[in-house]
């Protein structure tokens, strides 16, 4: 037991309502009409923060070893690298969007 | 009738070089990280989908998000619960780890039950896998895929959880009750984890 004790329990009540408050503000913030792009940013933060304190501090990551901290990385850097496959993509698929809504505007 | 106590199976012969603990662990951690891509991918296909889409609706206009807010509330709970289990395991305190993990799964068995009313209220609205009145036929594809795979897994969990709560209410070995209600413990997290994420980019986003 010794090994699996050896750390002191984080406060894990405070931990919850660090979500329960971080929560409330993602809901709150896609009310009052932000510009689109400083709400999609302050939502993804936010849920990463929520992401990270259910990591580091419920499934005890921070207590861990730093190689087990790695394999957890492991999904983020794959979800980063189809990210940035995905991007071109979409701004192809963005242009192409203009250019055929430019080559329909005479007709009407 | 004597309480029948069971005698646990050995515990891992070498030490596992990330959680000396014990490899299960370990394991438990490789599965979740594949798992994550898995849902990566998913919500990675979800976002390409959509930045592509010329009328993809607004997603809390029509899907709604106090039910959701409420869901994602309660699992939050349901972790702390499961973490309080594990502290009610260290104590000794076999009660209270009945009754934690109880709630636990109760927890989850609740965020089933709110989903399929979701779910019964969607469809009932119009939005199917295949189409929806309201734009985009992908909205409701992309939607029924990314909930519903999060949905199997805490159907998963509710099942796992129920067998480790059957499991630490007999065995007596206090060291071998926190290795397994911590594994089940950190799939649980997960679930609890990549629910954030579906909440932000499904119903917020």
């Amino acid at each position: 037991m010794a090994d699996a004790v050896a750390h002191k329990d984080p406060n894990y009540m405070a931990i919850f309502w660090w979500l329960a408050a971080l929560t409330v503000i993602e809901i709150a913030v896609i009310f009052p009409g932000f510009p689109k792009m400083i709400v999609g940013t302050l939502l993804v933060a936010l849920a990463v923060s929520k992401a990270s304190l259910v990591a580091m501090y419920f499934m005890h990551l921070r207590f861990e070893t730093r190689t087990l901290g790695y394999i957890a990385l492991i999904p983020l850097a794959i979800g980063t690298l189809l990210l940035l496959v995905l991007l071109p993509d979409n701004r192809a698929i963005d242009h192409r969007t203009a250019d055929s809504v430019k080559l329909e505007a005479p007709k009407h | 009738m004597a309480e029948a106590v069971l005698t646990p199976p050995a515990l891992e012969p070498a030490e596992s070089p990330l959680t000396p603990e014990s490899w299960g662990k370990l394991g438990m951690w490789i599965f979740l990280a594949g798992d994550a891509v898995g849902f990566g991918v998913l919500l990675g296909a979800y976002g390409a989908v959509r930045a592509s889409s010329g009328d993809w609706p607004n997603p809390y206009e029509r899907l709604g998000i106090t039910l959701t807010a409420l869901m994602t509330f309660l699992l939050i709970c349901s972790s702390v619960t499961m973490v309080k289990a594990l502290e009610a395991i260290k104590r000794g305190d076999r009660p209270a780890v009945t009754r934690f993990l109880g709630l636990t799964i109760l927890g989850g068995l609740l965020f089933l039950g709110m989903q399929a009313y979701e779910w019964t209220h969607l469809i009932e609205s119009g939005l199917k896998i295949f189409g929806n009145p309201w734009g985009a036929s992908l909205f409701g594809t992309t939607f029924f895929l990314i909930t519903g795979f999060h949905g199997l897994h805490v159907t998963g969990g509710v099942i796992y959880l129920s067998v480790v709560l059957a499991a630490v209410s007999r065995i007596q070995d206090q060291r071998y009750n926190y290795m397994i209600a911590e594994i089940a413990g950190l799939y649980w997290h997960f679930v609890d984890l990549v629910w954030i994420m579906v909440f932000t980019f499904v119903y917020l986003l």
